[in-house]
């Protein structure tokens, strides 16, 4: 005991700094080895250009691609600009339709008993599977293709916020009704107010869904987004558009939740929670 | 006087507030209150004390309507109890603050359900703030309070109501000696001030004979009505007083369920 408060009270803060440091050099080591492996086993001609390049070309394709739409048809900020679009439009109609649904689910009996079984029967059906219905019924348009990152966005906007609304404390709900409170009253000032913190759980996996769903939606026609980038990389053999089409999708969607966390903490600090 | 005439005298000429009449509560086969019937009269100052899981708890539970009852009647001003229509205030044993309002919108929650006017919200909020001494910590949250300051925003949410019919379960239960003889002294004051009727509920003997004016002993579960015992002291009252110690000892005896 005597040992371990001495030992805190001798190691001052930079100690700590440099084993942070220490485990962030070793991690910047692994990655440049990592990279130069790659760029070894390309240029020693180990692997066809046509499968793969050395991660120097992809930086420099990456770069150029800002400004140049050649050859897969537009620059890198439409592509991304095109994705975020159809991801946003899925996925905020799935919170629009998702969250309600879920919250009264939770807490009215009949919504349950009438949506429960639909909900089910959908539920374990991958989103991707509905594309050749998606185009049978809305053709190729941006239309389809929201609606399949929709329906992959809604489900966990529903279950999160069904199960947040049923974690309220039952104590909270009796302070609400002895005051007199009517039961939608009970719902609005009760029942989601503590369900919000499921609610942000909900909605990161939701968006979490709708960017993964992306490529597969842009497997559809279309003439632009980052699903569709690497598509054509892959008819024009370009493996470097390939891979500056992935990194993107995953700066991106690593971006789309970093803004959304900063929200929830937002919301969540003013509420002390 | 013997107790017989003091009991006599003691119900005669009140007016009745609430009226149970067999009460029974069943949890399918397990029988919790057996055919409980008595009065609490308007203005009443009524303790109900019992074992631990004799039933106090659930009886609450049936006269607030969060739960039904399996047979009997609960009449509050000749009508069946119904929160939307009587004006309650319940303050639980378990702590009751809502998480997400400062200590002020806590205070306000019940004003607001009930629709006071805006004005009037304010002044009994300030009033509460005052009374139960969190002026300085109006804007924090329940998560930064200690225990016993939650319980007391509670007991100020629920004052501020100055509601006719004021129900607590073992409110005091969590605090300390000093804040609960000073709650329990502003309970009084509260009571005296505004004339509600309050049924208070503890298994504390000595809280029960210092602040009722009547306590009834509820036996094991199935629980049913032990004992009645008017508690004719003056007030403030003394735990040192011999009086008050033979009627504390009298409820001890009563309540003897080992």
């Amino acid at each position: 005991m005597s040992t371990a408060h001495a030992s805190a009270l001798e190691a001052p803060a930079t100690s700590r700094v440099k084993g942070y440091w220490k485990e962030y050099n070793s991690s910047v080591f692994s990655l440049l080895v990592f990279l130069l492996i790659w760029e070894l086993v390309c240029r020693l001609g180990f692997i066809s250009r046509f499968q793969l390049v050395p991660p120097s070309e992809v930086i420099v394709v990456m770069i150029e691609k800002f400004w140049t739409a050649p050859p897969d048809g537009a620059t890198l900020f439409t592509h991304i600009a095109a994705s975020m679009t159809l991801a946003l439009v899925g996925f905020c109609a799935a919170v629009v339709v998702g969250v309600p649904l879920g919250l009264l689910m939770g807490w009215y009996k009949p919504v349950m008993v009438l949506v429960r079984p639909l909900f089910d029967a959908v539920r374990p059906i991958p989103p991707i599977a509905w594309i050749p219905l998606a185009i049978l019924w809305l053709g190729i348009g941006i239309e389809a293709k929201a609606f399949i990152i929709w329906l992959a966005a809604f489900v966990p906007c529903v279950i999160n916020s069904y199960i947040g609304i049923k974690l309220t404390n039952p104590v909270l709900i009796r302070v609400a009704r002895i005051y007199g409170a009517s039961n939608w009253e009970t719902f609005i000032k009760i029942g989601v107010p503590s369900a919000v913190p499921m609610i942000f759980t909900g909605l990161k996996l939701s968006l979490n869904a709708a960017w993964t769903t992306l490529v597969a939606a842009e497997l559809l026609a279309a003439s632009e987004g980052l699903g569709y980038m690497i598509q054509m990389g892959r008819r024009l053999a370009r493996p470097d558009i390939i891979i500056v089409g992935m990194l993107t999708i995953g700066f991106t969607g690593a971006l789309m939740s970093y803004v959304l966390t900063k929200i929830e903490s937002r919301i969540a600090s003013s509420r002390r929670l | 006087m013997t107790n017989q005439q003091l009991s006599e005298n003691y119900h005669r000429g009140k007016e009745v507030k609430v009226s149970v009449t067999d009460l029974t509560k069943k949890y399918d086969d397990l029988l919790v209150l057996n055919d409980i019937s008595f009065n609490i009269y308007k203005g009443e100052f009524l303790c109900i004390v019992g074992p631990t899981g004799c039933g106090k708890t659930t009886f609450l539970n049936c006269l607030s309507r969060f739960i039904p009852t399996t047979r009997g009647d609960i009449l509050v001003d000749g009508q069946p109890a119904d929160p939307t229509h009587h004006d309650m205030a319940f303050v639980f044993q378990e702590v009751s603050t809502i998480p997400w309002l400062s200590v002020e919108d806590n205070i306000r929650f019940g004003l607001k359900v009930k629709r006071r006017p805006p004005d009037e919200v304010e002044r009994r909020t300030e009033q509460m703030l005052e009374l139960v001494g969190l002026k300085k910590f109006r804007s924090y949250f329940p998560r930064q309070l200690s225990a016993s300051m939650e319980q007391r925003v509670v007991i100020a949410r629920n004052f501020a109501l100055n509601p006719d019919i004021l129900l607590m379960d073992e409110p005091y239960g969590q605090l300390d000696l000093k804040l609960r003889y000073y709650l329990e002294d502003e309970l009084i004051r509260i009571w005296q001030e505004i004339g509600c009727t309050v049924l208070f509920i503890t298994h504390n003997i000595e809280e029960a004979v210092y602040l009722a004016q009547r306590v009834l002993v509820l036996g094991q579960k199935p629980a049913t009505i032990k004992e009645e015992i008017i508690v004719d002291l003056p007030r403030p009252r003394n735990f040192a007083d011999p009086a008050f110690v033979k009627i504390r000892d009298h409820v001890t005896d009563a309540i003897r369920w080992w």
